[in-house]
């Protein structure tokens, strides 16, 4: 609105936290379409100086898959908020789990840079906090395994994913039993799946999704209850406010992953 | 700009070539061609043609055959294309035992080694599977329903295979990925245990094999590609052992400005015995052997074999007896009156004793009257004995079938400002204005 001599507008005066108006993008964002982004080759390609600066001190000789495999820096990111939006349960598990490293994967290329800003000021206006969070551009229901490994993570979040009512579309919906063999692969066992949205006809589609699947099983009323994570989903998700706001319903279903069971 | 999109859109899609494809029996009984929508056999053991048995009625294939292979065995056979139908067929009489209905286009069929199920899989990257026990034969069962196992998120299957040990499934596919998932004892409730991906090529991979390991326990791989290497991994824990770069070593990697065209991997043959590997490579007239190395991990280049000037093999296939078949050519590429186009060549001697003392043969290629069968193979399965004239169409065929492969699997890339152009141009946006 006013002009006036900082070098940046799109930052508030006052957090310094970037504008949400200047990153506006459309709700919706085709996952089957041919991406225009770099994708790691494997896991080791995935550089993590460039995004915890502050666990991985770029030393440039150093490249990370020769770090990683020889022990130097052993630490792996564990928690991936798939879909992220615009990063609001990321912030707030950083200094939940400061010892964790997670990642945002955003198909949307304005609303990562706005995760991106949002990291660097955060970063900027609590130093030493928020170092364990960072965001990446990418399709994840195709690249999930360029950027991990098998069993690497422990929690996977998709919190309000696109629910693509048409039939047609279903196999655009992040959840389906196909893409969950992906999800199983990349979580260890005991690592925890967790999915809400305020939409019934997707909430009961990725609970069956989810209980049809022979490597993952329901989590119990008591674990759910003296999980805090699980109050986050709704409080510090953008999505999860807005419904709140209007006094709408979320239907979640939080799973676990299991290992094979051999009797079949 | 965005009408010569929509221009170039179109004649890709009369640029749908399909290259010619070849397989062996394993214990060289019959050798399968699949040209267009034709499909061909030749039964060795019997000296004659084959006329294929179909009581389903109407044509065999309506639409470009795009995988055929033999069982393990060899007692089955099966055939998958463009007209969304994979048929399973004995080899005892060539009776087409079931034919299968797909909802998409199928690009890869494989059969189990107990021969007890099909697997195949369609172009939005979805693997079927089909049972096939209980039936001699004796009561072909038309439109058996196949149930979907796995899947790679709407990416083009380009290779399916089953482990040597049966204990995996193998896809591969545009997205530069390898798929290595357990076959699981009842595959119908899907298979979803995957054992690892293996991750490493920079363009579509195109072909799979498995090297003969006599002295090392299973789980070797290897792989072609659009980025010209072959690549050897350890499927167990889907680590990359060593790449060669084939396409680099046989001085094909050509440069004109700034775009690097590298000529993709086409298929790769291993045989039952010995560490020798062939590789057909787009742009390569003739084949390159490998030598695979497996104790110390290493792909070398052993020998090309040069064929002329109007020979790039399309697909290869290999028997017991130590010969190597290739085809190459394609179907109708100058439209539909045009007939398919093929050229069959064999290799002959390669080391089929697994002693390495014993001495070393030379592959040599036969001349078409020595081939197995003499020339009435050949008639058979090129559908004629080409003229001379034919044989340098050829050179087009294998041309258009570089450039369909290229459309088909290599990712458009356009420029920022075309792609800035058609985010313009989008339908919301013109509403509004």
């Amino acid at each position: 609105m006013s002009q006036n001599n900082r070098p940046d507008p799109k930052m508030n005066k006052s957090t310094h936290l970037p504008r949400k108006r200047f990153y506006r993008a459309r709700a919706h964002s085709n996952p089957l379409s041919d991406s225009h982004f770099p994708v790691p080759i494997t896991p080791s390609h995935v550089d993590y100086s460039l995004h915890y600066p502050h666990f991985f001190p770029s030393n440039d000789v150093i490249s990370t898959h020769q770090a990683t495999s020889s022990g130097v820096h052993s630490k792996k990111i564990q928690f991936a908020d798939i879909g992220c939006g615009f990063g609001g349960l990321l912030v707030n598990l950083a200094t939940l789990f400061p010892e964790t490293l997670m990642i945002g994967m955003e198909l949307r290329d304005k609303v990562t840079e706005y995760v991106r800003e949002r990291i660097l000021a955060l970063r900027k206006a609590n130093l030493g906090q928020y170092q364990n969070i960072s965001v990446v551009r990418t399709n994840s229901m195709k690249y999930i395994p360029n950027f991990f490994e098998k069993g690497q993570l422990s929690k996977m979040f998709f919190l309000f994913p696109d629910p693509h009512f048409k039939e047609k579309n279903h196999r655009r919906r992040v959840i389906s039993p196909h893409l969950l063999d992906e999800y199983a692969y990349t979580l260890e066992v005991g690592g925890i799946i967790y999915t809400i949205t305020d939409v019934e006809e997707l909430g009961e589609w990725m609970k069956a999704c989810l209980e049809g699947h022979p490597l993952f099983e329901a989590i119990t009323e008591e674990e759910l209850k003296a999980d805090p994570i699980v109050s986050l989903l709704i409080s510090a998700t953008e999505e999860g406010q807005k419904v709140a706001r209007n006094g709408g319903q979320t239907f979640q279903a939080v799973y676990r992953r299991i290992a094979v069971s051999e009797e079949e | 700009m965005a009408e010569t999109a929509i221009e170039e859109g179109e004649t890709n899609k009369e640029m749908e070539v399909a290259p010619a494809l070849i397989a062996v029996h394993p214990l060289e009984k019959s050798v399968a061609v699949a040209a267009g929508a034709e499909l061909r056999v030749f039964d060795l053991e019997g000296d004659s043609p084959v006329s294929l048995l179909d009581d389903s009625g109407g044509p065999l294939h309506a639409d470009s055959i795009r995988a055929i292979r033999f069982g393990a065995k060899g007692r089955l056979f099966a055939s998958a294309g463009d007209d969304k139908l994979v048929k399973i067929w004995t080899t005892d009489s060539w009776r087409c035992l079931h034919t299968v209905c797909s909802e998409k286009r199928v690009s890869a069929v494989a059969i189990s080694n107990d021969g007890l199920f099909v697997c195949f899989a369609d172009k939005f990257g979805v693997v079927w599977v089909v049972s096939l026990d209980g039936e001699e034969g004796n009561q072909p069962l038309v439109n058996k329903k196949a149930a979907p196992i796995l899947a790679h998120y709407c990416s083009i299957i380009t290779s399916l295979e089953f482990s040597p040990d049966g204990r995996f499934i193998i896809s591969a596919d545009r997205d530069f990925k390898i798929r290595v998932t357990i076959f699981p004892k009842k595959p119908f409730k899907g298979a979803h245990e995957i054992q690892s991906f293996c991750l490493g090529h920079t363009e579509f991979v195109s072909c799979l094999a498995f090297p003969c390991t006599p002295d090392y326990s299973q789980g070797f791989l290897l792989s072609g590609g659009g980025d010209s290497t072959v690549r050897l991994w350890d499927m167990t824990s889907g680590s990359l052992l060593h790449t060669c770069e084939v396409g680099v070593q046989a001085e094909l990697v050509e440069s004109n400005g700034d775009e690097v065209c590298h000529p993709a991997v086409t298929a790769i043959c291993t045989f039952p015995v010995g560490s020798l590997i062939a590789v057909a490579i787009q742009s390569l007239h003739g084949v390159m052997l490998l030598n695979c190395d497996l104790s110390s991990r290493i792909l070398s280049v052993a020998k090309v074999v040069s064929m002329g000037d109007i020979f790039i093999a399309t697909s290869l296939g290999v028997s017991s007896a130590g010969r190597l078949w290739m085809i190459t050519g394609a179907s109708n590429i100058l439209g539909p009156n045009f007939t398919s186009l093929a050229r069959v060549k064999v290799l002959a001697g390669f080391q089929m004793s697994s002693n390495p003392e014993s001495s070393e043969n030379e592959p040599v290629m036969l001349e078409d009257t020595d081939i197995p069968g003499g020339e009435k193979v050949l008639e058979k399965l090129q559908g004629s004995l080409l003229s001379a004239k034919e044989e340098k169409a050829l050179a087009a065929a294998t041309e258009a079938v570089k450039m369909a492969m290229r459309n088909l699997l290599i990712k458009k890339q356009y420029s920022e400002d075309r792609r800035e152009l058609r985010k313009k141009s989008r339908n919301d946006r013109k509403l509004k204005q």
